[in-house]
């Protein structure tokens, strides 16, 4: 089963990358503002990474970045999961012209672009990790959403729905016992799909200016910041990026791999 | 017309699925697979016309007029597959594309195979709705599939199936998911078009009655294997695999409930 | 036909929202003991007459009557343990997350009747399911196995009335006869009375001594089975008995 394999291999990039970042609240090599290093050290000795234009320990912004690339991921997907599962169980239940108009109104919010729908957040209320994360929420809420919507409408119209009905069972508890268990497993695969797409608009944010402000080290501020040093000391670009496609395409091919737990049951 | 000699379908864990089924249907004969789920008809109706899904294998030898289609190239499979042999499914909307009006999809094979343009091609395709019985065919030409009614749809198909003149026509299971009073007539058009048009027929069904209607020789499958051949009215009258005796029985039941009603 | 029926629809007519009505004018009684079946072709209204006789729908015009009191939302609980259904598809009406122990133990809660482990092991009992099918879920099992499951589910808060939307309709000639046998004893040992619609003649006349004939949502006939189908009086009816293909 290749399936299973791009799961295990999804997961052990994913845990290299929390593994990290778990560990750097217990100990960093440096302090993150420590610039005793002298800048553009290159790799070796003390700074294993080497040191950036400021002087600053690599290994130390990595996985500073590596934080807040994670916190995203997960914020992100709590705050997209939860407004999109919830919309979108509203609008699955949604019968006539109410399920034509949340239809609507959520393919216009899905046409809108990520970056674009941050921008204007970051514009209106400046830019942070915070906005950062609400606004990649917010857009990852209406694909979520709208994916919930029709998985809703797939499950409602099964028969066991009717058994259950007839069975003198409550909405509410339809829902609990058989609608959510149902859709669960497509809606985790999208969410870990998201979840990289978080990083991925975490790190354009950041590469723009416009997602974690400075000092804090975002993976995208860093291939910024690296962007002019990039033929003298390659590996301040080469790290931050070498991170950011682990954690993707370990979050890529762990929502690769969930897909099994979607057609196992199905039948 | 069409042989078919030990062939074998194997999953790709290797299970069989199909196992050294021969048979094989003469120019103009009607030959039945009669099977319940699981028995592997439908699989055989598949490699015999070249589209086994993926992930299975067949081997042994299906001759389709002069072509090998367990052997043949993709190409040379579509060329056997619009001219010798056409097929008619249980759900006609897979056959059919939703985007295009009925008339353009059955214009299609007859412009491909037959060569025919403007005003002869028009023609062509209003005689090809005529003769599966559609009136009206200004309007079902127009129609989309969606706006047809389940027994207009399978009429359609039939008529695309035919309108190149095939030498074999596959019926898998044509008439399953049709109201009893349009399986009859369905059943009714396509035995008499097979037989104006000599058009050798492998009707595939689980029904009994069903292939009593329609079929000859024919064959019934039990988990991927041949039990038992003979004439359709002699496996009725006298079924020797006891598979065979269960499956007559059963429909028997029914038939008798009914018979016991009607004057 | 003196004793009250247990379930009758009373000059039900319904219309989708905005659309032509799908039933107009339909009267139908379910009497102990003596199964109904509903015949007609697809579009009929076969299945609106249904989801009104489950309640899950309210008719337009006209009532849904059970043991001489109309339906309404707050006899409705009561009304679902007197009247349970089982679907045509039994891939599509099981759970596939749910053991079958908790499939078939959901009208139990859903109706408040307790969870007795035993009323679901005697269920499966009178399927023929052993009892240790409660633990494994309904992928495990074939189409007649499920649809077994199905009838335990529907049987186990003991309704007096089995609502079957072509339960044999989806399964192997060979399954169907196990199955139609299984609701014939079902009936025999349970004081259980069936509402059949399908399509199928011959199942009918196996199960059902009391036939309606819906055509364009309205009863063309019904009375003896042996009447409408031996001597039919609608051309509708005449039509349909010809059409079936026999041995």
């Amino acid at each position: 089963m290749s399936k299973r394999l791009h799961l295990y291999i999804g997961l052990v990039l994913v845990l290299i990358v929390a593994g990290a970042v778990l560990v750097s609240y217990l100990w960093l090599p440096f302090a993150p503002d420590d610039t005793s290093g002298g800048r553009l050290a290159p790799p070796g000795g003390d700074h294993l990474l080497g040191t950036d234009k400021l002087g600053r320990d690599l290994l130390t912004q990595l996985l500073i970045g590596g934080r807040i690339a994670l916190g995203t991921a997960l914020g992100a997907v709590a705050v997209g999961g939860v407004l999109g599962l919830s919309a979108g169980l509203l609008a699955g239940f949604a019968t006539r012209w109410l399920d034509d108009a949340a239809a609507v109104v959520l393919d216009i919010l899905i046409a809108f672009p990520t970056l674009l729908l941050a921008m204007l957040i970051v514009a209106g209320s400046g830019a942070s990790l915070g906005t950062a994360i609400l606004a990649i929420g917010l857009a990852m809420a209406a694909i979520v959403a709208r994916l919930v919507r029709v998985l809703v409408k797939q499950v409602l119209g099964r028969d066991f729905i009717t058994a259950a009905r007839v069975a003198g069972v409550s909405w509410p508890r339809i829902v609990l016992s058989h609608v959510l268990p149902n859709i669960a497993p497509v809606l985790l695969v999208n969410l870990a799909l998201q979840a990289g797409l978080a990083v991925l608009a975490e790190a354009s944010l950041s590469y723009l200016g416009l997602g974690t402000p400075p000092p804090n080290a975002s993976w995208g501020r860093m291939l910024f910041e690296a962007q002019a040093t990039v033929l003298t000391s390659p590996v301040a670009a080469i790290a931050p990026g070498l991170a950011l496609v682990t954690l993707v395409i370990g979050m890529n091919l762990t929502a690769d791999g969930l897909r099994l737990g979607v057609s196992d049951a199905d039948r | 017309m069409l042989t078919v000699d030990s062939l074998t379908i194997r999953d790709q864990a290797g299970r069989a699925l199909v196992e050294d089924v021969s048979f094989s249907v003469a120019p103009g004969d009607r030959v039945g697979l009669i099977g319940e789920s699981g028995s592997g008809k439908s699989l055989t109706a598949l490699a015999v016309i070249g589209l086994l899904p993926p992930g299975l294998t067949a081997t042994g030898e299906i001759r389709l007029g002069d072509a090998y289609m367990v052997r043949a190239t993709e190409k040379l499979r579509t060329r056997v597959r619009g001219k010798v042999v056409a097929t008619v499914f249980q759900e006609p909307l897979t056959a059919l594309d939703p985007l295009m009006p009925a008339g353009r999809q059955i214009a299609e094979p007859i412009r491909r195979f037959r060569g025919l343009r403007g005003t002869a091609l028009r023609d062509a395709v209003h005689a090809a709705l005529d003769e599966v019985r559609l009136t009206d065919t200004d309007r079902i030409a127009r129609s989309y599939p969606h706006e047809l009614s389940g027994g207009q749809r399978q009429r359609v198909a039939i008529a695309m199936a035919l309108a190149c003149r095939p030498q074999l026509l596959v019926a898998d299971e044509p008439t399953t998911a049709l109201d009893v009073t349009v399986q009859a007539e369905i059943l009714d058009l396509l035995d008499r078009l097979v037989d104006t048009h000599g058009t050798a027929l492998l009707f595939i069904t689980h029904d009994l009655p069903v292939a009593a209607r329609v079929a000859r020789h024919t064959h019934v499958l039990r988990e991927g294997r041949i039990v038992e051949s003979a004439p359709i009215a002699d496996l009725l009258a006298r079924p020797a695999h006891p598979y065979t005796r269960t499956l007559v029985d059963s429909a028997r039941r029914f038939d008798a409930a009914l018979g016991r009603h009607l004057s | 036909m003196t004793s009250p029926a247990l379930l009758s629809a009373d000059h039900v007519g319904y219309s989708y929202r905005g659309g032509s009505p799908a039933l107009t004018d339909v009267s139908l009684a379910v009497h102990a003991g003596d199964n109904v079946a509903l015949v007609g072709e697809s579009g009929a209204g076969k299945t609106t007459l249904l989801r009104l006789l489950l309640g899950l729908t309210t008719p337009t015009t006209g009532t849904i009557q059970y043991a001489g009191s109309p339906l309404t939302r707050r006899n409705l609980r009561d009304y679902r343990r007197a009247v349970q259904a089982v679907f045509q598809d039994p891939y599509s009406s099981l759970d596939p997350r749910h053991r079958v122990g908790r499939i078939v133990a959901e009208p139990l809660r859903g109706l408040g009747l307790g969870t007795d482990p035993a009323r679901v092991a005697a269920a499966l009992d009178a399927v023929g399911l052993p009892a240790d099918a409660t633990t494994r879920y309904p992928h495990e099992f074939s189409g007649g196995q499920r649809q077994r499951i199905a009838i335990a589910r529907a049987i186990v808060c003991n309704p007096g009335v089995l609502l079957a939307d072509e339960p044999v309709s989806a399964l192997d000639l060979t399954t169907r006869v196990r199955i139609v046998d299984l609701l014939a004893s079902l009936c025999a040992d349970r004081a259980l009375t069936i509402l059949l619609v399908s399509h199928d003649l011959g199942v009918v006349a196996e199960l059902c001594s009391h036939t309606a004939v819906l055509e364009h949502g309205r009863i063309v006939e019904q009375g003896p089975t042996s009447t409408i189908l031996g001597s039919p009086s609608h051309p509708y009816t005449r039509r349909l008995l010809q059409s079936v293909p026999r041995l």
